[in-house]
């Protein structure tokens, strides 16, 4: 038992550091580094959130981005002041024009109302498995981005939500590693295991009384919650969001992330969430020219094609992820 | 009159829908793999059709059939076959990534700016039967589309390596221990998978001309989605809902309101949920019992 108790407190305790590790690293970097910085540490809550449903489940969901969406605009339109709103976004709802909250509240009600959006659609969509429910979780995708773009009573439509107050690095760290425990703890449960139990085998897990419905519904339901909540972090991080920065791109994005740190791990989730990121921000100053020992200056739209490079690279050299889909562990000696 | 009109066009374009549904299907069938780079074939016929412009027709149509297939071939040796026996999710997230690859390569090559395709362009024009507008593109689509579903149909029902894609289809392992060989099929799945894109590149460019990085994306995504609608399990039934995809692309928008037709792709992914949640096998499907797919 004291084993496991070990081996728990180091799964949970590399992910935590690692973040920890790189908002420490980011913070001490100049302005531009640091909106990086910030930037990968909300991508790492978009991936765990993601993982607490694909990771558990091992079914595909494309929808996930649709409650990353929801949070990130009700968060950023919840903390611009009543009389902005009034000026700029004149259509809008009354309750949501007049109502004002500060950004950890706005962040709370996200996650709330992302929870909610993945009740209403999980429900019927929990039943579907394989290809169907990839379709229809991007179904559910492509309807939350028509609404979002169009509806001028919920959101400014096709503008961008602008003037949203930003936050410093240290934010998005706590938001990240909130998001980590919560997905570690939601792992180590009863439900956790159950989950994971229908992942391996389906039959033989509804054989021994589990409801596998059930058992995804919830997981949907705490995933979209953290989605939820990682989108309000996403509107604070850019201080602005349009309807195309949480459609298909994203999802693709932090899919690749998960699926290249790891699919069934959650230091698979951070690891893949950061590495990318990294790649990522990298690429784009080497296309501006960036000194690393001798001056490197990529051509433009490299960036795009070594991400890309990457990410399938890794995939056929190593399908089960970067961490072959394994928490990290002590070395153990043998007995 | 506009019910006949719609009815002329949705055929049309049902054909093209039908043609990549196959294509898309025909892999799956026998790798148990959605290929979403295969927009990716066709943008690439597109390409080759535009740096041909000046060329002959039949030059161009050539050049652009031998350009599809290697770059499916391609696809296939380099990226699919590591991952044969990987998860279906890794898979799947495979193809996405070759997909946005190709993307980037096609912008950085040649530009967001798209390039015109200029071959069989006068086959836009139309004839005028009373009010109706037939354009001869619809007819040479609807009548391309029959050919090459029927040559398929011979192909897969007449011929050796159709029996063995048949056979790779019901039951890969099954399949390799009767001594079908199972890189040769996949190959030839691959190959056809590409002759159908090569097509539709050439359909498709003379309906809408301007070759931009990710013109074969939303035909992909849709026809997908129509094949999954459809059944994915039968090629048959894949065709009927890429098919029916296209038709309704043709009808919903003529009999949506105009005030709401910015609402118009949550009405289709609305219905497109309803189906799956309700048949999640497939519109077409037959009700027997499918092996559980784990994904």
């Amino acid at each position: 038992m004291r084993g496991r108790r070990v081996d728990n407190l180091v799964a949970l305790a590399a992910p935590l550091l690692l973040v920890v590790a790189v908002a420490a690293l980011g913070s001490q970097l100049n302005p531009v580094r640091q909106l990086e910085f910030g930037d990968a540490l909300v991508s790492v809550s978009i991936v765990v959130a993601l993982y607490v449903f694909v990771g558990n489940s091992g079914v595909l969901s494309f929808g996930h981005i649709s409650f990353v969406a929801v949070g990130a605009y009700l968060s950023g339109i919840l903390t611009l002041e009543v009389e902005q709103k009034n000026l700029i976004l004149p259509t809008m709802f009354a309750f949501l024009r007049n109502s004002h909250t500060g950004t950890p509240v706005s962040l709370l009600l996200a996650a709330a109302v992302g929870a909610v959006f993945a009740l209403i659609a999980g429900g019927p969509l929990m039943r579907l498995s394989g290809l169907p429910a990839g379709i229809a979780t991007f179904a559910v995708l492509g309807i939350t981005t028509n609404i979002i773009s169009y509806w001028d009573k919920i959101g400014p439509g096709v503008t961008a939500l602008s003037l949203v107050p930003t936050n410093g690095i240290w934010v998005f760290m706590v938001g990240a590693l909130i998001a980590i425990a919560v997905a570690f703890a939601y792992q180590l449960s009863p439900f956790g295991r159950k989950l994971r139990a229908t992942r391996e085998d389906p039959l033989a897990a509804q054989a021994s009384g589990i409801h596998v419905h059930r058992q995804r519904l919830y997981a949907f339901v705490l995933s979209g919650a953290l989605a939820g909540f990682a989108g309000g972090l996403l509107v604070h991080e850019l201080g602005s969001i349009t309807p195309d920065q949480v459609s298909v791109e994203l999802t693709f994005t932090t899919l690749a992330m998960l699926v290249v740190g790891g699919v069934s791990s959650l230091f698979g989730a951070v690891l893949g969430a950061l590495l990318i990121s990294g790649l990522n921000s990298f690429l784009a100053d080497a296309e501006q020219g960036v000194n690393i020992g001798f001056q490197l200056t990529l051509p433009t739209g490299t960036r795009l094609v070594t991400i890309g490079a990457v990410m399938a690279l890794v995939l056929i050299l190593r399908p089960s992820g970067l961490t072959g889909g394994r928490e990290v562990r002590l070395p153990r000696r043998r007995t | 009159m506009t019910f006949l009109q719609s009815l002329i066009d949705g055929i049309g374009l049902g054909a093209v829908y039908a043609v990549v549904a196959v294509g898309i299907g025909l892999v799956f069938g026998v790798m148990r793999l959605v290929n979403f780079a295969y927009g990716e074939l066709i943008t690439a016929g597109g390409y080759t059709l535009a740096l041909l412009s000046g060329a002959p027709a039949i030059v161009a149509i050539i050049v652009c059939f031998a350009v599809v297939v290697t770059l499916a071939l391609i696809q296939e040796r380099v990226a699919f076959r590591p991952l044969r026996g990987a998860s279906p999710a890794t898979m799947l997230i495979a193809t996405f990534a070759v997909s946005f690859l190709l993307q980037n390569v096609y912008l950085l090559i040649f530009g967001s700016r798209g390039s015109t395709v200029g071959t069989l362009g006068q086959l836009n024009q139309a004839i005028a039967i009373g009010s109706l507008r037939i354009r001869y593109i619809t007819i040479v689509a609807a009548v391309a589309g029959a050919a090459l579903l029927g040559g398929l149909t011979f192909v897969l029902n007449r011929t050796m390596i159709g029996l063995q894609l048949r056979a790779a289809a019901a039951d890969l392992r099954t399949a390799r221990t009767l001594g079908v060989r199972a890189d040769r099929v996949i190959t030839a799945a691959f190959a056809i998978s590409g002759l159908l894109a090569a097509s539709v590149a050439i359909l498709l460019t003379v309906q809408s001309p301007l070759v931009t990085p990710d013109y074969g994306v939303s035909i992909t995504i849709f026809a997908l989605i129509g094949v999954v609608v459809g059944g994915l399990d039968r090629l048959l039934t894949a065709s009927l809902g890429g098919f029916a995809i296209g038709f309704a692309q043709a009808f919903v928008g003529d009999l949506l309101p105009s005030s709401g037709s910015q609402y118009l792709p949550s009405v289709v992914y609305g219905l497109v949920v309803l189906i799956l949640v309700l048949r999640p096998s497939g519109l077409f499907a037959s009700r027997r019992v499918t092996a559980a797919e784990r994904v």
